[in-house]
This record gives C-alpha cells, structure tokens and sequence, in this order.
C-alpha cells in the first residue's frame, strides 16, 4: 500500500506550486521568500510588520527558516537546521477560514474523509516581537501539519483589524504524502520524461551537514558577538533618526516632507534587527550564552523588534495622512 | 410553556475550556429566565435544564419556559397631597405623577405615610415575552462567560470570545428567537461534523428534536455519551488483542472527549523493540505528545500497541491510511527518545555534577550545583532529627545527583520527566536502589492529587529541595501575592505539608523551616506561609470545614500546625465530635467565657486560690475542670483526641449550672479575679486540642 501512496503523491516541488497556486486564486499576492535569515515565515517583514495598521492583505509565500539550535549534521530524520514554511497572511481573516484553510489540504491530495483531522489549542508567542495570537496545531493522523494563529498583538500593539495566519510544515507535509519515514528520502522533483528522482537529501543535506558544523563547531563566538553589537548599534541610529523624522509637530503634522516620511528606511532598520536575532540564535546554538545573559541579550533584541514596529506603524499613519 | 433551545456554533473551542463554559452558559440562561420570571414554579434545574458541547458548539435546553412575564402591579408614591391639590384642583404635580404611572387623575389614590399625606398610584407593568427579553438579555449573559484565554476577531473589537463565532440557533418551542451575539443573528440552522456530514447547514425543527438530528449529521452533542462512547470503544478495540488492557487516564478520556464530535477508536502498534526505553518515557510520549492511550498485557506489562480516539468513521481502507500515519509519528518520536537516551548515557550522572554550575536556578540564588550542595547539607540536617532508619549515605547520593538530569538531552525533551529521568539514568549507571527511588520520587507529589515518595530518603530529599527553594526566594522578598505566584512557591510548600500529613515521617515544620531559613525575618514570613498552607491543606485536601481548621490551626504563636499530622488528627476528631450537642453547648460556653475574660481585659497571672465546697457551683466547676484536665493530659498524650473531646463535652453540666447561678463579674474585685482566674485556666488547659471558641454552632 506505501508505494501506491507514494506513486500519487505529489513531489515537494509540486506540493509548493500547488499551494502557492491555491491561494493565489483566492486572491493572494504571491511573494518571494525574504532574503534574509528568518527563524520562521512570521519573522519577514510582509508578516511582521504589515499585519499592523488598517490596510487589508492577503500574501502567501515559501518562506525558508533557520533555527540553528535544531540542526543535527544531516543525521536525524525528522530535525532540520533549516526547514520551509509556506505562510499565508490573511488580513482581515474571511469567514469561514478554517473551510478555506481545508479545501487547500484536499488540493494537495489528502481526502478529508480518509484522515483524522482535528484542530487543537496551541497558541503562538513571540515575545521578542511583542507579538502574540491564539489558534490551533492542526493534526492530521497524529502529525502536526499546520500552525493556525489569529494575531492579536504585534509589537507590542492591539491589531484591528487582525491577520489570520496559517504556516503549513512543508517538510513534515511531504513526508506525510509520500509516506517516507526520513525527511531526507522526500521526493523534492522528479523528471517527467526520465522519471528520475531527486530527493531532499540530494538537494539539501550538505547544507544540513556545513550548517550545523558551522553553528555548533565553527562560528567564531567573539565574531559573532561583535556582529551583534554593530548591527544593534547601526539599528539604535535608525531609531534614533525615525524619533525626529517619523514625528508629528504640536499641530499633528509630519516634521518632515512626505518624500522623507515614505523614503524613511524602516525596513533597513528591521533587517538589522533580523540580523541581531541571527546572530542571537548562532549564539545561543554555539552554547555561549549563559542563562543569566541569556534574557538580558532578548531584552536588547526585543527593544529592536519593538521598537522598528513602532516606527513602521507610525510611518504608515503619517503616509496615510499626507496621501502617500 | 415552550422549550428553549440555544446553540452558539464556533471554530473549535480549546478542550481545556469547554466543560466550564458548558456549565457556565447553563448557569447564567437558568438564572437570567429565573431573574425574569420566565420559569415555571418550582423549576428543577436538574431535571428541565440541559447542557450540550462539543468542540464547535456550546448548547443548553431549558423545558417549560413561560410564553410571558406575568404582569406586576405595584403601588408608587407620588408628590404630598398639599402640592397635588391646590383647592381642590389638580396641579400640575399630580398630573406629571399620573402621567409617568400610567393612570388617570381620577384614579389616583392617597396614602398617610408618616411625612404626611401623599398622592399614590397603582401602576401596572405588563410583563414582556420570553422572546423579547431572551432576545434582549441573553447575549448579555454569553458576553459574560469566562474564558482562560479570549481573542478579539472582527474589526473594531466590538466583543472578545474565545474564538470566533460562526453561528447562533436560539429557538424557543418552534420559533426562532433573534438572539445576536459577534455579529450574527440566531435562526434555526446550524452545521453537523466538519467532514462527515454535507458541509450546508441544516435547519433544527424543535428543541427537543436537536439532539437527535444531530446525531444524523454525525454530531454526538451530549458530552457523557461521548464518553460513554470512547470508554466502550477503547474497551472493544482492546479486545483484539489477547489479555490486554488500556491503561485507564482519566484524564485523558476527559480531554478527546473535548476534542472530538463523532469519536472512534483506532489500535496502532509500535515495535517491540522500542519497549527497552523506560515505560515512563513511552506513555509520556504517547500520552502528553499525542494523547494515545497506551495498553498493558496482562501482568501490567506495556505492550507495544496504542489507542487513538479519532474524530471520524473509518472503514477498512481509511483505518489503515490513519494507522499508518500514526504510527509513523510515534515511531519518530521513539527514535528521539531512544537517540536522546542513549545519547545522555555517555556522560553519567556523576560526571555531570560539575555542568550542574553552569544552570542558573536563580539569578541571586547560584547554580543548581549550588542548589544541590545547600540541599545535601539541609537533608541531612533532617534526617539527623529523624534518626535512626534514615541511610545517610543513600541520601547524600540522591542530594548530589538530584538536579543533573536537568542537564541531559532527554529532559530537555520532557521536562516533565525531570526527577523521573534521574532516578532511571542512576539506577542504569549502578547507583544504589535507595539513591535512585529518591532522585525519582523527589518532585512527588506533583500535585494534591499526587501521591508520596516511597521511601523516607526521597520524602527527605523532596522537602530540603523545596524548603531550600521557599527560603531562598522569601530571602529575597519573592514570596507570592494574590494570584501571583511565579515561582510555585504555594504549590512547593503544599507538597512538603503533603508529605509531612502522608507519611510516617517523625518531623514537624518547625526544623523545617529554621534549618532552611537564612534569617530571623525570612523565618517568621515561613512559619505564616506554612501556617496558611497547613489550612489549605485541610481545607482542600482533607475537606475540613473553616471553622474546624481554626479551631485546630492554632495561632501563628501558639504555633499549633507545626506537626502536620497531629493537626489532621485534630481535625478529624473535632469534625466528627462537632456534632454532639455537649459539644456544640461546650463551644458556645467556650466563646461567651473568651468574651469575658475579653470584656475584662483579664491577664493571666501567677497565684493560686482556695475555694470552699460552700461556693457551690463554681466549686463544683473547679472540681469537674482540675478531673477533666488531669484527663486531658493524659488522652492528649496518646493522641486519643475523640476521647479527650468526650471527656471536654462531659463538663457541659458544671458549666451550665456555673453561669446560671455564678456572676463573674462580682462587684468584690478578688471574687472577681477568682473567677476570671478559674475561666481562664479551663480555657488554657481545654485548648490544646483546638480553640472551641472557633467552632460555629447552630442558633
């Protein structure tokens, strides 16, 4: 029965297309992974930031992410140091988003009527972001499959309206399709002429293998303190420029041009951010932070994060106002 | 009469919180139609009251509802007649008065009332419908419901719920009521299983035809016959397996049955080779990471099978897709547990010893190496109080080990196991058994409804740890206030006055907590700490009434608590003597004597008296008081205290006849001081086993 199941499934390439493709036509823009390195979809900024404020969005995109921690050499079939979100931001959530949420399962080929599925508590915390929302680990057959979350704190602000938020497990997903016990042995393509095979091990395990020799036995922990000291520093300036710039004088009305106002680098400032919580992660993964320093280091981190959430929120409202 | 019917449809509910809610939306519909004289008299709520849940729908069903409120006359005054009238006419006054009461001038009445004359009116308010103030009120009560954890969805934040709401039904008998609440209006339609029935709504024709159509659309509203359900299930599938048994949690009947709409049951298998992991770490895995019951041979043995309760039929096709996708999860999260266990076994527990002083228990407090030394040196300190039969040795151990597995892979997986893991990492690596079932036992019990270590080295070990925790975070002013309790300071002393209540362990609080705490202040903070907890504990565990425990707790002075058990006994015998009627006259003597020596600001004082058997009964109270006394001393010293409470109820007679015919209060100041002498020394000599005065008696 496995290699019958396996025949029809789809590849993992195909599994990306196809969900991409789904939500696409139900009106999603489709977006580019973000180019930087992530812990999670909900890290880039067409999640982080744009799910405050009023304007309405509806994104998908794959979203590659980095936990440096869960490495394991290549060597354990069910961790990666880096795995595939497919996220999708849905701002305001429709009704029945659950439904939705479903028929993009029977898309890909599981029949509902032949699975267990069921949508338990789990809610998602991000307290470096200030950014929290409830929702369910959707199950199916025993395998978490999918995070849903309904937003309802991002930088340390109340949203109205809030994002809908479903983060399928791709790897996990594929497995589960193909019925392969070991991540490695997914079909990530397959050639449609040849009917040769490429697995995810092919595509990928080197750079399980490098990564996590980098992250656990290489990274240099002075380098990269250094590294996390000059980008908090580059991001504190922005932040402190946003303080005149991305300000209202006693009348209500922006201290600066409109131009300035909208060519303000807020996403520069958060890519920084980003790159402190790398560099946090890579840290944390070396085993060179202590307990103690360890909430001192997230403390610094979240007055970032925060603070660039604030300042993108008040960009957005002095846009709104001068008609940009 | 009609029913009431009332659905809310939601995305699925967390299963922690469903039970509750259930509960709570029955309790506020049942008391809103009572507040509005909509039920009939005499309303049982057991019997025409229900409540319905699953994991999409809260529903409640209310039998007998009245088509109306009755209308309510009453009599309102209005303006004095000397205002009303002027001679002879209606002013202005009286018919503003008419007006608002609805009557006309003429039927306006006049009442004396001790200010003088008024006007009055008999108004009458027409009772509204039951579909007017349940359309009305009901959405007020559901806004009201209490939820552990709420989420606004629609924009503008008009309302938070636990999720968001899909759908209403409200009907009362046939017809719909239009109750509205997050933005939908109540009809008649609602929705059956997610996947096995059709997806369109279907409409339900009457309250009492709800139950069952949704069982046609695959929906077993009812919450005690989905349990029924699952219990069989699990019983039935069980069955194919020779001798086996599903290991009852109850628990975790409780929680699928929140989480399913139409629950099956499905037996998967794991292979055998696995069951060389610890039982502890399989059932944690299977239970707590994928809520699978596990199943146990005949001998109690774990058997390499398991049960998921599904929320869908199967047929043979389907049940093998979702056995193997199970089985599946499982076996990778077994490969985990077994990599990770093997894995920690490289390093023994001994070695990890020193890793121990790079995991910070407490900024200001150090290390868990740290933690461990102040432990070690605080155990044995008790175990020297406890003498002889303690091992020494063995505890030393366990003290010096207890806290590495927090520094192994395996516990960082489940931390829940910590202490578990311990104990099973020592004994693979030849610890003594001793040392081992301490480092196991040492967080037990993990609750109240926990029980106790085995053995005296692990209940030793458990309360150093715990009391070193406690004295350290009082010592740094972190003691817990109202519902702040971030360290589970409360529930750490409650385990330690568990042990102390549940054992036989020859030990008091008061070593307890002199030996862990560092300074005067932080002890005296203890002492009342533990003092609460002791109460608490009877309270709660032991269901001892408030008065009881008041009587028995002592004072923070007097320090009555200190040994646990002797206060349980106490307890016990003061809720089971209460009854008596000497007794409750004794209490009732105890309180009016407690008041006196109040009222007379009556100190205790050296010296003696002399009375004569002339002085009658206040001889003959002495008499009986000094028998009792010499009595008491001795039950109290066997610890026979229902006996000495029947030796206390016996001096009700003496005491009777002492304030029938004796006046304390006596006018001669050295009668007086006798008197007040004698009253307070049957106090001091009777309270030993509980402070009477506390107990509440009837009239």
């Amino acid at each position: 029965m496995a290699t019958a199941v396996a025949k029809k499934a789809l590849t993992f390439q195909e599994l990306l297309f196809t969900l991409q493709k789904f939500w696409a036509e139900r009106g999603c823009v489709l977006q580019q992974p973000y180019d930087l390195e992530v812990g999670a979809g909900t890290m880039s900024p067409d999640t982080f930031l744009r799910v405050l404020g009023p304007k309405p969005i509806k994104i998908a995109y794959a979203q590659p992410s980095r936990r440096p921690a869960d490495g394991r050499y290549g060597e354990n079939p069910n961790r990666l140091f880096r795995h595939t979100q497919l996220q999708v931001i849905l701002k305001p959530p429709p009704e029945r988003v659950q439904e939705l949420y479903l028929e993009s399962l029977v898309a890909i080929g599981i029949d509902l009527r032949e699975h267990d599925i069921k949508f338990e508590e789990d809610n998602w915390e991000w307290p470096v972001g200030g950014a929290w929302g409830v929702g369910w680990q959707v199950m199916l057959d025993g395998q978490e499959i999918t995070q849903f979350t309904y937003f309802q704190q991002c930088g340390g602000m109340d949203l109205d309206p809030i994002s809908g938020e479903i983060t399928y497990g791709m790897e996990r997903i594929a497995q589960f399709l193909q019925d392969v016990d070991s991540i490695y042995d997914i079909v990530w393509a397959r050639d449609p002429e040849t009917g040769a095979e490429m697995t995810y091990g092919d595509v990928r395990l080197h750079e399980e293998q490098q990564f996590s020799a980098y992250s656990f036995d290489y990274a240099d922990v002075e380098k990269l303190w250094e590294h996390l000291r000059l980008y908090e520093a580059e991001c504190l300036a922005l932040a402190a420029r946003a303080g005149t710039i991305l300000h209202e004088d006693s009348d209500g009305k922006p201290q600066a041009d409109a131009l300035t106002v909208a060519r303000f680098p807020t996403l520069g400032a958060y890519e920084l951010a980003l790159k402190c919580s790398h560099a946090f992660n890579l840290l944390d993964a070396r085993g060179a932070i202590s307990v103690t320093e360890r909430v001192g280091v997230m403390a610094r981190i979240r007055k970032l994060i925060v603070g660039v959430a604030q300042m993108y929120a008040e960009q957005e409202k002095l846009k709104a106002s001068t008609g940009n | 009469m009609a029913d009431l019917l009332f659905e809310i449809g939601l995305e699925e509910v967390p299963a922690r919180m469903i039970a509750a809610a259930e509960a709570e939306l029955l309790r506020r519909t049942v008391a809103l139609l009572g507040r509005e004289r909509l039920l009939p008299a005499g309303f049982d709520e057991l019997a025409g009251a229900k409540s319905y849940s699953t994991p999409r729908r809260l529903a409640v069903l209310v039998q007998g509802v009245r088509e109306r409120q009755e209308d309510v006359s009453e009599e309102v005054t209005g303006p004095a007649v000397k205002i009303a009238y002027k001679n002879g006419v209606a002013t202005a006054a009286a018919e503003a008065f008419a007006r608002k009461s609805g009557v006309a001038v003429a039927d306006l009445k006049k009442v004396t009332t001790p200010k003088g004359e008024y006007l009055a009116a008999t108004s009458v308010k027409a009772g509204r419908s039951a579909a007017e103030v349940i359309a009305a009120e009901l959405p007020k009560e559901v806004g009201a419901i209490y939820w552990a954890k709420n989420m606004y969805w629609r924009a503008g934040k008009p309302e938070r719920f636990v999720r968001p709401v899909l759908w209403l039904v409200c009907l009362l008998g046939e017809e719909v009521v239009p109750v509205s609440f997050g933005g939908k209006t109540a009809g008649r339609a609602t929705f059956g299983h997610r996947v096995l029935a059709s997806g369109e709504p279907f409409e339900i024709e009457s309250p009492e035809s709800y139950e069952a159509q949704l069982a046609g659309e695959y929906v077993l509203v009812d919450v005690e016959a989905r349990r029924h359900k699952i219990r069989k299930a699990l019983d039935h599938v069980t069955r194919e397996i020779a001798g086996a048994r599903w290991r009852e949690d109850e628990a975790l009947v409780d929680q699928v049955t929140h989480l399913t709409e139409w629950p099956t049951v499905l037996l998967g298998n794991f292979e055998p080779e696995y069951l060389v992991l610890p039982e502890e770490v399989l059932v944690t895995v299977m239970r707590d990471h994928q809520k699978y019951f596990a199943v146990e041979d005949a001998a109690g043995k774990l058997a390499p099978h398991f049960l998921t309760v599904l929320n869908i039929s199967t047929d043979e096709n389907s049940a093998a897709i979702i056995r193997q996708g199970n089985e599946r999860v499982l076996r990778a999260r077994f490969n985990d547990a077994r990599f990770f266990w093997e894995f920690d076994q490289r390093v023994p527990l001994a070695e990890r010893v020193k890793l121990l002083e790079n995991v910070t228990f407490q900024k200001d407090l150090g290390s868990y190496a740290a933690k461990s030394e102040r432990v070690r040196v605080l155990a044995a300190a008790l175990a020297e109080r406890v003498g002889g039969t303690v091992d020494a040795v063995a505890l030393d151990e366990a003290g010096r080990l207890a806290k590495t597995d927090l520094t192994t892979e395996l516990v960082k997986e489940f931390t829940e196991l910590q202490g578990v893991i311990g104990g099973l990492y020592a004994k693979a690596q030849g610890v003594s058994q001793i040392a081992c079932d301490a480092i196991y036992d040492q967080y037990t019990p993990a609750s109240m409804d926990d029980g106790v270590p085995r053995s005296v080295e692990g209940a030793l070990l458990g309360i150093a740890d715990r009391a070193d925790t406690i004295a350290g975070m009082f010592g740094l002013g972190m003691e817990p206030t109202g519902s702040k309790d971030p360290f589970a300071l409360r529930r750490a002393a409650n385990g330690i006055v568990k042990i102390l209540a549940e054992t036989e362990l020859p030990l008091t609080l008061e070593p307890i907590v002199t030996l862990a705490a560092k300074d005067e202040a932080t002890t005296e903070k203890m002492f009342a700490f533990f003092r609460e907890r002791v109460g608490f504990y009877l309270r709660e565990v032991r269901g001892q009434a408030y008065d009881v425990v008041a009587a028995v707790i002592g004072s923070e002075r007097n320090a009555d608590y200190l040994s646990v058990r002797d206060t349980v006994a106490r307890a016990e015998a003061v809720s089971a003597a209460r009854g008596g009627e000497d007794f409750a006259a004794v209490s009732a003597a105890f309180k009016r004597i407690k008041n006196i020596l109040a009222q007379a600001r009556y100190e205790a004082s050296e010296g003696g008296f002399m009375l004569r058997e002339s002085e009658g009964a206040e001889f003959a109270l002495m008499q009986k008081a000094y028998d009792v006394a010499k009595q008491l001393a001795e039950l109290r010293e066997q610890r026979a205290y229902s006996a000495a409470l029947a030796a206390i109820a016996t001096i009700r007679p003496e005491v009777d006849a002492f304030f029938a015919e004796v006046m304390v209060m006596d006018p001669d100041l050295v009668v007086r001081q006798r008197r007040l002498m004698l009253l307070s020394t049957i106090v001091t000599n009777f309270s030993g086993i509980a402070d009477f005065s506390e107990i509440v008696t009837a009239g």
